[in-house]
């Protein structure tokens, strides 16, 4: 009840976080809301610092604000130079803009070092209730813990620089409910690129997804995550998970999540924030997750997914003509014949890493498929962890050696074959399958063709060579 | 960065879902300044392995010097957060896209830059797609798109980001205006922001 005796309005987890932060609300313009936390690295924020010193601005809070490098950050030994001179530019005044402005930068050498949106969470950063950006769209990622995060542009990562705050307006909220129970061999990046085929790459657009239902709720933290973090391969700009005991058990004693009655009351809070019963969706999507197999892509976009049993598409079949012209250009693109099928295509790479597959968890899966077998003699394959935890991690349990012996690379941390800014990068015409998220054209090398799969498909398709069936693998 | 009115014929990419990675590639986000990028727009469908221009491609055809306007499929802007694009756009001259949807992120970034994000209906889409090089008039203060014979057809834009586009209104600036109603928030709030200190 509110204090006038009327009845609440139910409101979603998403209203609920948006009411908590506005700042201010003026006739005829966005409202103002507050940033909780504040995400920075290499590629999107040296034009921003740029516009702070023009503009003679500080950071406002350098203490809600933490820098990484990742993007640009190459996954080689530490101590070797940065081979690409632009590259080393770029991180070098990274070094220089967090030292001017303040900032905490965990640089290349430190062992906090990672993937933005893998040391968030690890670290214990992001927690639920918060508004969270940074200058990347994968920032959805921390919505797992349900947070409202969100990717921006250089503009606006100078406008939380000096204000802390962004000028919004409020998002529809699409329900995303996965009922029933995964099965063996299938994964939460399966979930995630089975609702994208769904929807479409732009089926989301205007909205933040809030995942939800039984198969939802079973997930780990990391697998959550994974979920989240392709919110924006829908369309979405956001898409979270309400907290539960699974986000509080992971989040406990992290090193900067509340400690002792700090944290009491910190739960009691994160508790008042799952959407209330009868609150309004703009839209929903169901889901069952116990039909689901793993999911692979054959095209140039996210949502060209099929189940691995499946066949590739007939642009004939479409009835659109845009969309028959563009599914030719990506089988072409491709070099893929339609009603065929995608497992057994031959790859020359495969990729484990990116904010969406490099948590502990990923490389336990892919080195339970890998350990006693071999990769492929015509295959490279990266193992790539997400973090500079996440390897000595990896390290300590002995899965670095699972997979240097399989034959695989096991690199140091950063964002890598994802986005091919970094040298590590995909040859023209070359196949891979890939843990990242997105398969758009060049996206991991010019020319390079990519197949976006989970980590268990990833591994067992560098044992084939080929693509393939985690499940036949048992 | 003021827009009023644009006029100018239109270069058509009829593609749907053009991600910011076709709009400008990663490797060319390694700098630090924004120097340079409209060279790198388009790069991988601009130039052919050996740096000389794909003829087939619109933005390469005699027509679409100095156009202004660039006609798109559904969904443009998809993918990567990077402002690089519509700064890539800009610099290559486009002043306004015209499609039927855009991907949010992109919208916002190119509002903030003074690229103009045009959305019409299907019917008009489609006849737009399939004659490049017309001319057209895009005027913002009454939010129309006219067509070579008088044809006009409203699109929307949010108002505050008019209303800047138009008085070139320097956002930050008013952000900053707020500081008071800012300090207020951070003494307010309910619970602790979290603080790494």
């Amino acid at each position: 009840m509110t204090p006038n005796g009327t009845a609440a309005k139910p409101r979603t987890i998403v209203d609920k976080i948006w009411d908590s932060h506005v700042v201010s609300q003026q006739p005829g313009a966005p409202a103002l809301i507050f940033i909780d936390l504040h995400l920075c690295h290499e590629v999107t924020s040296p034009q921003a610092f740029s516009t702070l010193r023009q503009r003679g601005l500080k950071v406002r809070r350098p203490d809600l604000t933490i820098a990484t490098m990742d993007h640009s950050t190459p996954t080689t030994s530490r101590d070797l130079p940065i081979a690409d001179a632009t590259g080393a530019a770029q991180i070098a005044q990274m070094e220089k803009n967090c030292a001017e402005f303040g900032v905490r930068l965990y640089n290349r050498m430190s062992d906090h070092q990672g993937i933005v949106h893998i040391i968030g969470p690890e670290q214990g950063l992001t927690q639920p209730g918060m508004t969270i950006v940074c200058g990347d769209s994968h920032t959805a990622t921390h919505g797992a813990f349900g947070a409202l995060a969100f990717g921006i542009g250089t503009s606006q990562v100078g406008h939380v620089l000096a204000s802390q705050c962004l000028l919004q307006t409020p998002s529809k909220t699409y329900e995303i409910r996965v009922d029933g129970q995964l099965r063996p061999g299938v994964s939460a990046k399966d979930i995630i690129l089975a609702v994208i085929a769904k929807i479409g790459i732009g089926g989301g657009t205007g909205c933040v997804f809030e995942y939800t239902g039984p198969a939802i709720r079973a997930l780990s933290m990391e697998e959550r995550m994974t979920v989240c973090n392709m919110s924006i391969e829908g369309g979405a700009r956001a898409g979270l998970v309400a907290p539960d005991d699974t986000t509080y058990q992971y989040l406990a004693g992290r090193e900067f999540a509340p400690k002792g009655a700090e944290w009491d009351a910190a739960v009691a809070r994160w508790k008042q924030l799952p959407t209330d019963q009868g609150a309004p969706y703009a839209r929903r999507l169901v889901l069952d997750a116990g039909v689901l197999e793993p999911m692979v892509t054959f095209g140039t976009n996210p949502g060209m997914g099929i189940p691995i049993s499946g066949m590739i598409p007939t642009p004939s079949a479409a009835t659109d003509p845009i969309e028959r012209s563009d599914l030719e250009k990506a089988l072409k693109y491709m070099a893929l014949e339609p009603g065929k099928p995608l497992a057994g295509h031959p790859v020359d790479v495969v990729f484990i890493g990116s904010c969406t597959n490099s948590r502990i968890s990923d490389l336990r899966a892919a080195a339970a498929v890998m350990k006693g077998r071999k990769v492929n003699s015509k295959v490279r394959m990266l193992v790539v962890p997400g973090s500079q935890q996440v390897r000595k991690q990896a390290i300590e349990e002995g899965l670095d050696r699972i997979f240097r012996t399989a034959g695989a690379e096991f690199r140091e941390a950063g964002c890598s074959m994802c986005l091919a800014m970094n040298g590590d990068q995909l040859e023209p015409g070359q196949y891979s399958v890939s843990t990242s998220n997105r398969n758009f054209e060049g996206r991991q090398g010019k020319g390079g063709r990519t197949f976006l799969a989970s980590p268990l498909t990833a591994a067992a398709s560098a044992i084939a060579g080929a693509v393939a069936d985690p499940r036949t693998l048992a | 960065m003021k827009i009023d009115s644009i006029e100018s014929k239109t270069i058509v990419i009829p593609i749907e879902n053009i991600d910011t990675d076709q709009i400008i590639p990663a490797r060319y986000l390694k700098t630090t300044s924004m120097d340079g990028l409209g060279d790198a727009l388009f790069f991988d469908w601009r130039y052919n392995a050996d740096g000389s221009l794909k003829p087939d491609f619109p933005l390469n055809q005699p027509g679409a010097t100095g156009a202004q306007i660039l006609v798109a499929g559904d969904n443009f802007g998809c993918g990567s957060s990077r402002e690089h694009a519509p700064w890539a756009l800009l610099q290559f001259g486009v002043r306004a896209v015209i499609s039927t949807s855009f991907a949010d992120i992109f919208r916002g970034n190119s509002l903030k830059n003074g690229l103009l994000p045009v959305i019409v209906p299907p019917d008009i889409h489609a006849e737009l797609l399939h004659w490049p090089g017309l001319m057209l008039k895009i005027d913002l203060a009454s939010q129309t798109v006219t067509l070579p014979g008088g044809r006009s057809v409203e699109f929307p834009i949010d108002s505050f980001a008019k209303q800047c586009l138009l008085n070139g209104v320097d956002e930050l600036g008013y952000m900053l205006q707020q500081e008071a109603a800012i300090a207020a928030y951070e003494a307010r709030r309910v619970g602790s922001i979290n603080t790494l200190q």
